[in-house]
């Protein structure tokens, strides 16, 4: 399918997110869209699919012109949207999210529940997951709702695929699995718009590459003909140096943090570490390995089996996330959207929820110190917004992540656990966070960083934890947290 | 920006076309007397939808505060024919009103029962210890003098009734509360996503109990004010009051759904239903279509509420 997109403008309440974009897309092609945070990535696919109406600026899909006023239309020409923000309906069982509206029925309207099971396993098959078709979508982490949304795609019969950070939530492995699909279909002739902020999976998947910043389609070349640094030089309109910083923090002696033995039966077994003051632990390991759910049970918010945990070396009992945050617990979750964020409240309200005690005095809010804690937070984490009153769910993907990471920060933690910190937020803003990382383990603060990029777990640890299967595999000094020996131990290798 | 406007003043809009028709047929509706009139008669309905509003805004919902009003408006009166000193009478009043709130949040957060059952069966059983309490009969010859029991529903501050002073009072009270302080902001919080609040360490069990007592709280503060009025206490008291507090609440722009909605919204809710009551009154419709008007009223809300978004 080639698409041709000319002159797209759009505002929103006045400002103006998109500015003359042209955008071309050849038949069979992948094509990478980058930009910061906020540039108008996933704004210019909602016009494109007819989730938004553009201001000005004309659409030909295959020569023809076009006008979507609803996504269902861009669908029944074959073009598909793999949104950023996923569209699972948890209460559905993964049968149901797969065929949502698109049921496969008989003539009498009965629905055909093993053509369905039929045609979704193949699916399923293809991108090499296995789950069962009647588990409710919901109890299945976002890495494999991820894979649903994915299948979903494959269901229809596409010639166009737009994904939008698909691989936000997945592991290499998965990544790489979708890759093999994605050039399967390119074979049958289906193009392709995928967005990320992974720069290796740019450069190793796709063609073409365009670049938009604050709106304007500012880079338009062939994959071969350009490299990392003018990737980001056109992204960010400026150098940032070197993608990680350096480590500078020293642990101390002492442990901040000690698990023993903590099992959930199914989930995790006789999980121990400890982490020292001041230091970064990262923890690696495939989807399932059980990394969030152990995240959950230190944290308070997952009923665990057995196990103890000890603070300064004495021990605590946590039972709730109040207990947690009491104890200066402070956590990041993966799925911002669930469990990070209220969507209609406002950045500035968002951020104030986790230490609204600080905020206030007797209850009452005090809106000055709060208006301008919140604004010192969005400067320092750079969350692109014109007011802290904005709701969050008119963010850009990576902006709403910001604004978890901005409320946790604001209540000063000990130990912080951060599951998928840099998800959906691009290099710039990638790298402050980093930067925060390592200045809050250089005032001694405890980290724990669960990640499954690759990179930034070896860069950012001063060890690295491997799960497996819910058991720790092993733990690696930084000198030998190299990315073999990670995903060999990962893998169940040894 | 003028669409916009028209969202947010959706109700109040209304509320002005409501008044203008009805004036127009009776001049007399925007008597001061007259409009006194009204504030008086939503006074009790208003404390009821103020509690019902914290209720939906956490997404729950209350069915029981008919049932509270009924059984403290009869504790209370029941104090009162004994002897108690009015003060003592209407604290215990209120005091049991609170504990059937906090029984309704305990049933809630720590039995984990969604509200509507939870509140429908608490519902049933204040109903029953009202009839078991009060024999069925009513408790009356409250106040043959003046005391500040009868002060409380009858009497007035120059010249504006009691239950308005009251009901205003509360009103300023907990519109501070829903916008400046922590608690409120928990309020619109576990409405909006209570995973993300509960691990945003906040004790959401605890905000969700002090939500119901407080419903349970001003259920009663309206009993005291409709018994003092009609100087004796029926079991059957409030019956349906769940309901026209949850539609003041709807009307007034608040989701069902929580999270969404603010006070002053409820207020121009309740004044759009007292102003029907009181206009169709005036102009003599019979009480039997007044209930349709209602209804429908509400119905057309909602729906042009729906088209905004
Ligand atoms: N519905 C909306 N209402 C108001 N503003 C919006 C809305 N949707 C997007 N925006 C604004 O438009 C701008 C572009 O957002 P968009 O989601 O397209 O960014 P993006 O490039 O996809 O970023 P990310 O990499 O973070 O996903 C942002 O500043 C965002 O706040
Ligand atoms: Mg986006």
């Amino acid at each position: 399918m080639k698409i041709e997109m000319k002159s797209i403008s759009k505002s929103f309440y006045g400002v103006q997110v998109l500015k003359k974009v042209d955008f071309t897309l050849e038949n069979a092609e992948i094509h990478a869209l980058m930009g910061e945070n906020g540039a108008g990535k996933s704004t210019l696919l909602k016009i494109l699919t007819g989730v938004y109406k553009r201001d000005e600026g004309t659409i030909l899909v295959d020569g023809v012109e076009k006008v979507y006023n609803h996504p269902i239309e861009a669908e029944k020409d074959g073009i598909v949207f793999i949104h950023q923000e996923l569209n699972i309906l948890p209460n559905l069982t993964v049968l149901e999210n797969l065929f949502l509206g698109k049921e496969i029925k008989n003539s009498l309207g009965v629905i055909n529940k093993k053509k369905m099971e039929e045609k979704a396993k193949t699916a399923l098959k293809t991108l090499n997951v296995n789950f069962p078709l009647d588990m409710l979508a919901g109890e299945l982490s976002v890495g494999k709702q991820q894979m649903i949304e994915i299948a979903k795609a494959l269901l229809v019969d596409a010639k166009l695929i737009i994904m939008d950070e698909p691989t936000a939530a997945l592991t290499e492995q998965e990544t790489s699995l979708l890759f093999n699909v994605i050039r399967d279909l390119q074979a049958k002739g289906v193009s392709f718009i995928y967005i990320s902020h992974r720069m290796e999976e740019i450069f190793e998947v796709c063609d073409v590459i365009s670049i938009l910043r604050d709106g304007v389609h500012v880079m338009n070349k062939k994959i071969s003909e350009t490299d990392f640094d003018e990737v980001v030089r056109s992204m960010v309109g400026r150098e940032i140096g070197d993608r990680f910083p350096k480590l500078t923090n020293t642990p101390e002696e002492n442990s901040r943090l000690e698990v023993e033995n903590l099992t959930k039966k199914g989930l995790f077994e006789n999980v121990s570490f400890y982490v020292k003051k001041g230091e970064i632990l990262g923890v690696s390991g495939l989807m399932g390995a059980g990394r969030t759910e152990l995240a959950h049970a230190i944290f308070g918010s997952l009923k665990y089996d057995s196990g103890t945990t000890k603070i300064n070396g004495e021990k605590v009992k946590i039972k709730s996330p109040i207990d947690a945050k009491n104890h200066g617990i402070a956590f990041i979750t993966e799925d911002r959207k669930s469990e990070g964020l209220i969507l209609d409240f406002s950045i500035e309200d968002n951020i104030l929820l986790a230490d609204a005690n600080h905020l206030s005095k007797f209850g009452v809010l005090k809106q000055s110190n709060i208006e301008k804690r919140v604004n010192e937070l969005i400067k320092k984490i750079n969350i692109k917004t014109n007011t802290s009153k904005q709701p969050v769910k008119s963010l850009s993907g990576g902006n709403q992540q910001k604004v978890v990471f901005a409320k946790w920060l604001q209540t000063k933690p000990d130990i912080l656990i951060l599951d998928e910190p840099t998800r959906g937020v691009d290099v710039g803003a990638k790298k402050e966070i980093y930067n925060i990382i390592i200045d809050l383990a250089s005032q001694g603060v405890s980290v724990i960083l669960i990640s499954s990029d690759l990179p930034e777990v070896i860069s950012l640890s001063n060890r690295v934890m491997v799960m497996h299967e819910g058991k720790i595999g092993g733990i690696l000094q930084k000198e030998d947290a190299t990315q073999e020996n990670i995903m060999k131990i990962a893998t169940g290798g040894n | 920006m003028k669409a916009l406007d028209i969202r947010k003043h959706g109700s109040l809009i209304g509320l002005l076309i409501l008044t203008i028709i009805i004036t127009s047929m009776n001049p007399n509706f925007l008597s001061t007397t007259n409009l006194l009139n009204v504030l008086l008669q939503v006074s009790v309905n208003a404390l009821i939808s103020f509690g019902m509003l914290f209720v939906i805004l956490t997404g729950g919902i209350d069915l029981s505060v008919g049932a509270i009003l009924a059984l403290s408006s009869a504790i209370t009166a029941d104090l009162i024919v004994q002897g108690y000193p009015p003060f003592v009478a209407m604290g215990a009043g209120l005091l049991c009103g609170a504990i059937f709130g906090v029984v309704n949040g305990l049933v809630i957060t720590k039995g984990k029962i969604q509200p509507f059952i939870a509140t429908l069966a608490t519902m049933t059983i204040f109903r029953g210890l009202t009839l078991v309490y009060t024999n069925g009969n009513p408790i009356s010859g409250l106040s043959p003098e003046e005391t500040v029991f009868s002060f409380v529903g009858k009497g007035d501050i120059l010249s504006i009734p009691v239950p308005v002073i009251i009901f205003l009072i509360v009103f300023t009270i907990l519109m501070f509360v829903l916008g400046k302080t922590t608690f409120g902001r928990y309020t619109y919080a576990i409405g909006g996503n209570e995973d993300a609040t509960k691990l945003a360490g906040i004790n959401v069990d605890r905000v969700k109990i002090m939500i119901y007592t407080l419903s349970g709280l001003l259920a009663a503060l309206a009993g005291i004010i409709l018994t003092s009025r009609l100087d004796s206490a029926q079991s059957t008291a409030g019956v349906g009051y769940e309901l026209d507090a949850i539609a003041a609440v709807v009307l007034g722009g608040t989701s069902l759904a929580g999270g969404r909605g603010r006070i002053t919204g409820t207020l121009i809710g309740i004044l759009i239903l007292g102003v029907i009551n009181n206009g169709l009154n005036m102009l003599d419709v019979s009480s039997f279509y007044q209930n349709v008007v209602k209804g429908s009223v509400i119905l057309l809300a909602i729906l042009l509420d729906r088209k905004d978004k």
